[in-house]
């Protein structure tokens, strides 16, 4: 009876130790395949539509500046300006710059008025992966306009452990 | 529970009138995403600025919304006009009832 038992309790912990490994593996898996992880293309639409709610987004007038190479993805310096003159009839009313890869597209959202004078910004944001960054702006008559920048980042940010 | 911060502005203290200006703002925020977990694997939860506004005498002139996105110790560049002498006031609210409010006095001439 007392090996039978015995045995039992062995099988069990085989059991669990098994089941460990296969949880191991599975998280190991999600590491792997960042697509379960990142927002994807898709995510970035979905929030763009959003914010313009259907309307056309013409290309231009919206320049987006990141480093083409990024070392470190938790502190990227992006510069964001619009061409516009700022007058009281001619202004940008809101810039949104969209990250299709990281996990929560939206990074910042800046509302400007005429008494801004410039429509230039600069912040520093994180970046989870290689990716496309994307600024849209709209002006105080509605219309939308675009810009965008590429960038590799070698270490990215959000997915280490604290 | 309310939280706070350092902050620091660094912008001209005079300027011509209808002179650009630019004015950077910084806080002392670690902007926890959310998205991070612990070695133990719990995740750890959101706790950033939420919101940035800049007024000028009391009207308001610069406002942003800031997402996990944003790095840590968030730092925000920006120009405004002056046109007038008097105070520029400063306020970060976020998660957690965060608050911090800095000031800044110009001199227009």
């Amino acid at each position: 009876m007392k090996t039978n038992m015995n045995l039992l309790s062995k099988m069990n912990r085989r059991h669990w130790m098994q089941r460990i490994q296969n949880l191991g593996l599975l998280a190991l898996g999600t590491c792997f395949v960042p697509s379960l992880v990142f927002a994807k293309k898709e995510d970035a639409d979905v929030t763009i539509q959003k914010i313009t709610g259907g309307a056309k987004i013409q290309e231009g007038k919206v320049t987006l500046t990141i480093p083409p190479l990024v070392e470190n993805g938790n502190l990227v310096v992006l510069k964001v300006s619009v061409d516009s003159p700022m007058t009281a009839n001619d202004y940008v009313k809101t810039i949104h710059v969209i990250a299709e890869g990281n996990p929560l597209p939206n990074i910042f959202t800046v509302y400007l008025t005429p008494r801004s004078g410039t429509a230039n910004v600069t912040t520093r944001v994180r970046l989870a992966d290689s990716q496309r960054v994307w600024a849209i702006a709209q002006m105080n008559n509605g219309s939308f306009w675009q810009g965008s920048a590429e960038t590799l980042v070698t270490l990215s940010a959000c997915t280490e452990m604290v | 529970m309310s939280k706070t911060s350092r902050t620091s502005i660094t912008m001209p203290s005079s300027a011509k009138q209808g002179a650009i200006i630019e004015i950077r703002a910084i806080a002392q925020h670690d902007m926890e995403s959310g998205f991070r977990y612990t070695e133990s694997g719990k995740l750890v939860p959101r706790d950033i600025i939420r919101t940035f506004i800049c007024t000028y005498n009391d009207v308001e002139v610069f406002k942003a919304d800031f997402y996990p996105g944003i790095g840590a110790n968030p730092l925000i560049i920006f120009t405004t006009i002056a046109t007038e002498s008097g105070t520029l006031e400063f306020k970060w609210a976020g998660d957690d009832g965060y608050e911090a409010v800095n000031q800044a006095r110009i001199t227009v001439s």
